[in-house]
């Protein structure tokens, strides 16, 4: 129960006073402007959108300088920020077929029309602080190398093709909007995605790795990972047709599951999906694991009690905004609670005190 | 091999250009803007991003984006509308006004002088990805194994 307290005003102020001195830390060091951290701590900066569920870099960049760093304090006020916001429409649905990719890699196939394209990666990295970048910012201009412009074919594509991977029903029904609707469960399919994308990293990572491990093993082959830009089209209807409005930069994952067949499905491939705002393949990875293993039902495989294939548990546990706010309430004035389990508690050793002085 | 590209109109493809053009760009090719009266004042809100369950299934929810749009008349009755990426007021004024602008007698000349400009820039920009991205590109070679001699 929560009770309001009064007073501490002048307490509170000065506490926020002296966070704001803090934050700023020492004076003489050279404060941190926006554009530093939208551009060299940009996948901080793509997180906050990504678990913020808003797409908007200098945004969250302010977001991060507000909170110091302590990033789901700023998806928090990423959150806070968009429900202030007029909703103006929705986009088609953005063509990661057309991506222009940057990245673009396969675990399952070594020569794949389009190619393997590494990007600016930290695979193959040695995991060595780098004390250079403690001394001068000076870097060489990247490679280049001719390119092709064309679009890169999706990896399932090919599989498809051969009739040994599922397919994926296709349609235009508008997805139910866990920001419009409460979430209710059991969720289809389309809210499972948008509440796993927007989902904590770490939570959803944790929930893929013990699937792995195997509590609802799903047996995951990276098929396709890809980074890259994609156009948001988006109709007008005093236009009264789709124009471009602008370009984000999305992590989509497809991985490749084995799957026995059933009555009525052959033996083919299953398929599990991750798309997440900005360069975020941990998440994007995690999100197609997890989403593959939220299948079960669906695909006539065996619940095993495992996490992560507990709709409720893991959809209900993964928003670390509702978690953080939870979870985090229970530090503020408890006062009148505490009090009755104060006097609860002493009547109760009381009660135990005269049972044994009248045994004795 | 983006999807402005094909099938669109060429209204289509100069509000593409317009709502891409980063704002303090668009506003040196454009300055100065000429008179006109605003139908829709510039408003930031958001639009909800959707994809598709695979890649090309059924739609989902992915996050939304934050948008301005603007509408407004000239005084020649070209009415403009602007919606562009981001929170930036003048841009999507500076964008309405170059819509409706396009749909008059100075579209050859702002072809020449704004749109011609930024469709360069954002080829040069999307081509130096592409050619740092086919940098890397890789070929992958298994190793021979024992049980395959």
């Amino acid at each position: 129960m929560y009770v309001a307290v009064k007073g501490g005003e002048r307490a509170i102020d000065n506490a926020h006073a002296w966070l704001a001195e803090e934050r700023r830390g020492d004076p003489a060091v050279a404060d941190l402007s926006l554009a530093q951290i939208r551009e060299q701590l940009a996948l901080a900066v793509n997180r906050v959108m990504a678990e913020g569920s808003l797409y908007d870099p200098d945004l969250a960049a302010l977001a991060i300088k507000q909170s110091r760093g302590d990033l789901i304090e700023a998806i928090f006020l990423i959150r806070a920020y968009r429900t202030t916001l007029p909703r103006l429409g929705a986009s088609r649905p953005v063509e990661t077929a057309q991506m222009a990719v940057i990245r673009r890699i396969s675990a399952t196939f070594k020569d794949l029309p389009g190619g393997q394209v590494l990007g600016p990666t930290f695979d193959y990295t040695h995991r060595l602080l780098d004390f250079k970048l403690a001394a001068d910012g000076e870097v060489l201009p990247a490679a280049t190398a001719p390119a092709d412009m064309a679009d890169v074919p999706h990896v399932t594509g090919f599989l498809n093709r051969d009739g040994l991977i599922e397919q994926q029903p296709t349609g235009n029904a508008v997805p139910p909007d866990l920001t419009r609707e409460p979430m209710e469960l059991p969720a289809d399919r389309a809210l499972r995605l948008q509440a796993i994308t927007r989902g904590d990293e770490g939570f959803i990572l944790s929930m893929a790795y013990s699937t792995q491990r195997g509590y609802g093993r799903t047996h995951a082959f990276v098929g396709e990972l890809r980074i890259g830009t994609v156009a948001v089209e988006m109709d007008i209807p005093e236009l009264g047709f789709a124009v471009n409005i602008g370009e984000v930069e999305l992590t989509e994952c497809e991985t490749v599951n084995q799957f026995k067949g059933s009555k009525t499905e052959p033996p083919q491939f299953t398929r599990g999906y991750g798309l997440v705002f900005g360069q975020t393949e941990r998440k994007a990875i995690a999100m197609s694991l997890v989403d593959r293993s939220l299948r079960w039902a669906e695909l006539g495989e065996d619940y095993t009690g495992a996490p992560a294939q507990d709709e409720e548990f893991v959809l209900m546990h993964a928003d670390n905004v509702q978690a953080t706010g939870f979870l985090e309430h229970i530090k503020l004035p408890h006062y009148v609670d505490f009090q009755s389990e104060l006097e609860l508690v002493r009547r109760l050793r009381a009660e135990v005190f005269a049972a044994q002085e009248a045994a004795e | 091999m983006t999807a402005q590209a094909p099938l669109q109109t060429p209204r289509q493809i100069w509000i593409g250009l317009l709502a891409r053009a980063k704002p303090q760009r668009l506003a040196e090719l454009f300055p100065d803007l000429p008179p006109h009266e605003l139908l829709r004042a510039p408003e930031i809100g958001a639009v909800m991003v959707r994809g598709r369950i695979g890649g090309s299934g059924q739609p989902f929810n992915l996050g939304e984006m934050t948008v301005t749009r603007c509408a407004l008349r000239l005084a020649s009755g070209a009415v403009g509308h602007g919606h562009v990426q981001g929170r930036d007021k003048d841009h999507a004024r500076r964008a309405a006004v170059l819509d409706a602008l396009m749909q008059g007698d100075q579209a050859d000349a702002l072809r020449a002088s704004v749109l011609e400009v930024l469709q360069a820039e954002e080829t040069a920009r999307r081509a130096t990805r592409a050619a740092k991205a086919a940098a890397t590109r890789v070929e992958f070679f298994t190793m021979v194994r024992g049980e395959d001699q």
